[in-house]
């Protein structure tokens, strides 16, 4: 229980440091494609990490597949909200 | 354990928002929508902390349908032709 | 449990600091923006409420699909936008000045009643277990106000029919929406295949729950309709024309359905819209899963709009 508590701890904590980075990226990076590229760490690592931290503070097998899948299932929108989002800043709509 | 993961979720709630900044500065429409997608995300994370934290019932199914309906929006505005 | 205490007026204040900047901002589409995040802190502060169910409604509706619907718009009226000069400021003071006291006045009037308020909450829960339903908001929803859900419903298909009503006379009956763009983007078809699978299992799941725990017709209802919107958008199915038979046929019968058993309800028990308790939970279930067919569809046709284009 005790190393479940440590891992959480840490995991958790490094997540909640990529959703900070993910935050000034978007705020202080010059322009669209570089705030793109902040977002998605957020996104992948932040959101991953906290997902992994979680898991063994859950009591059942459902429940961490639950965790496991919004985890995935936001993997899926981000990756295509990217692509998109790139595309649309390359065909001159952001600047 | 609860303390902590507690605190975690109004730390990410707290950084997504200020994130919500590129929705006042823009320059562009698309950078705010990043900006809303950076508070999707978070807003999942910070669901996820808050409802293991205090076994709320439901956190993690809202959680699940925020995932699934997560690029809806970000399709909407490209699709409407948006960011041209 | 000091450190609930701030979370919670973490969310207070980001609530509040968000309506206020939503309502400030010059342009529609920031303050659409701001609209899709205010729904998402919104669904966190009623968790905390210990509501789930608005929770889960406030994420899929609210946020999910009515924001979606915003942003297309604003997008759409961004060329017809014109920078309308701010009102004066005596009267932005007074508007201020007035929604400030009717809150006040709201505020004084929960935190200064002394005692309980009146509730029926301790003999409605009592009959639930008759109805089969471990949530509390469904069996309320479906059984005690159960010609308010039935009405909804209906404002539903009149909105419906109100969206319809736009179109060009020549276009009657024919396929909502501009013409479909050739798919070009791979990501985007890549989601709009593997992601409606996935909804749907969720969707069922989240109806399926919604007797015991936070979820229900409505909440399904718009993940599935998301879902279809997403095959739309994504160029891999059109929109279908609205004079075809099964649109009318899924668009109606849910609220049929509801109607049909309230009407045999005069018959067996005791009147409108009750139910016999032997079978009333297959019954409730076998409403609730028409009914988010109906929602499903008339949710993602309200999206796709009227008709623009012949059959």
């Amino acid at each position: 229980m005790l190393v479940g508590n440590i891992a959480t701890v840490v995991l958790v904590s490094l997540g909640a440091v990529f959703f900070l980075a993910g935050t000034v990226g978007l705020l202080r990076f010059p322009d669209s494609m570089t705030r793109l590229h902040a977002l998605t760490k957020a996104d992948n690592l932040g959101l991953g990490l906290v997902v992994l931290g979680l898991l063994p503070q859950v009591d059942s097998v459902l429940a961490a597949l639950k965790l496991v899948a919004v985890w995935v299932l936001t993997q899926l929108a981000g990756a295509t909200v990217t692509q998109l989002v790139a595309r649309a800043v390359w065909r001159g709509g952001g600047s | 354990m609860t303390e902590f993961l507690l605190a975690a979720s109004v730390f990410i709630l707290l950084m997504v928002a200020v994130g919500l900044l590129r929705v006042l500065r823009g320059p562009a429409d698309i950078d705010r929508m990043m900006a809303a997608q950076l508070l999707g995300t978070g807003g999942i994370a910070a669901l996820l902390l808050l409802g293991t934290a205090t076994a709320l019932p439901g956190a993690v199914d809202v959680a699940l349908t925020l995932a699934l309906l997560a690029a809806f929006a970000a399709v909407m505005f490209v699709h409407s032709g948006g960011s041209s | 449990m000091s450190l609930a205490l701030l979370a919670d007026a973490a969310l207070v204040l980001l609530v509040l600091g968000l309506a206020f900047w939503i309502n400030a901002a010059s342009r529609a589409f920031p303050a659409v923006v701001g609209y899709v995040a205010f729904g998402l802190l919104l669904a966190l502060a009623w968790l905390r409420l210990s509501a789930g169910d608005v929770a889960m409604t406030e994420a899929a509706v609210g946020s999910g699909v009515t924001g979606a619907v915003l942003i297309a718009a604003s997008v759409r009226l961004r060329s017809a936008e014109t920078e309308a000069p701010p009102p004066a400021l005596p009267l932005r003071l007074l508007a201020l000045l007035l929604s400030g006291l009717v809150t006040a006045a709201l505020a004084g009037l929960v935190l200064w009643t002394t005692g309980p308020a009146p509730s029926l909450a301790d003999q409605a829960v009592q009959h639930l277990p008759g109805l089969g339903m471990g949530n509390a908001v469904t069996g309320v929803l479906i059984a005690y106000r159960a010609l308010d859900t039935l009405l909804e419903k209906v404002v539903l298909l009149l909105a419906l029919m109100g969206i319809w009503s736009l179109a060009k006379d020549r276009y009657w009956g024919g396929i909502p929406g501009p013409s479909r763009i050739q798919p070009t983007n791979g990501a985007l078809i890549l989601l709009a295949r593997l992601l409606p699978p996935i909804g749907i299992v969720v969707a069922v799941y989240i109806l399926w729950v919604g007797a015991t725990d936070p979820g229900g017709a409505f909440q399904g209802g718009a993940i599935l309709a998301a879902m279809w919107l997403l095959v739309m958008l994504a160029g891999l199915r059109d929109a279908p024309a609205i004079s075809r038979p099964w649109v009318r046929l899924c668009v109606t019968v849910g609220p049929a359905a509801f109607i049909a058993v309230g009407l045999t309800g005069f018959a067996l028990p005791n009147g409108f819209l009750s139910y016999p308790d032997s079978i009333a939970k297959p019954l409730i279930i076998a409403v609730e899963s028409v009914l988010t067919l109906s929602i499903a569809v008339i949710l993602g046709l309200l999206v796709a709009g009227p008709p623009e284009r012949q059959p």
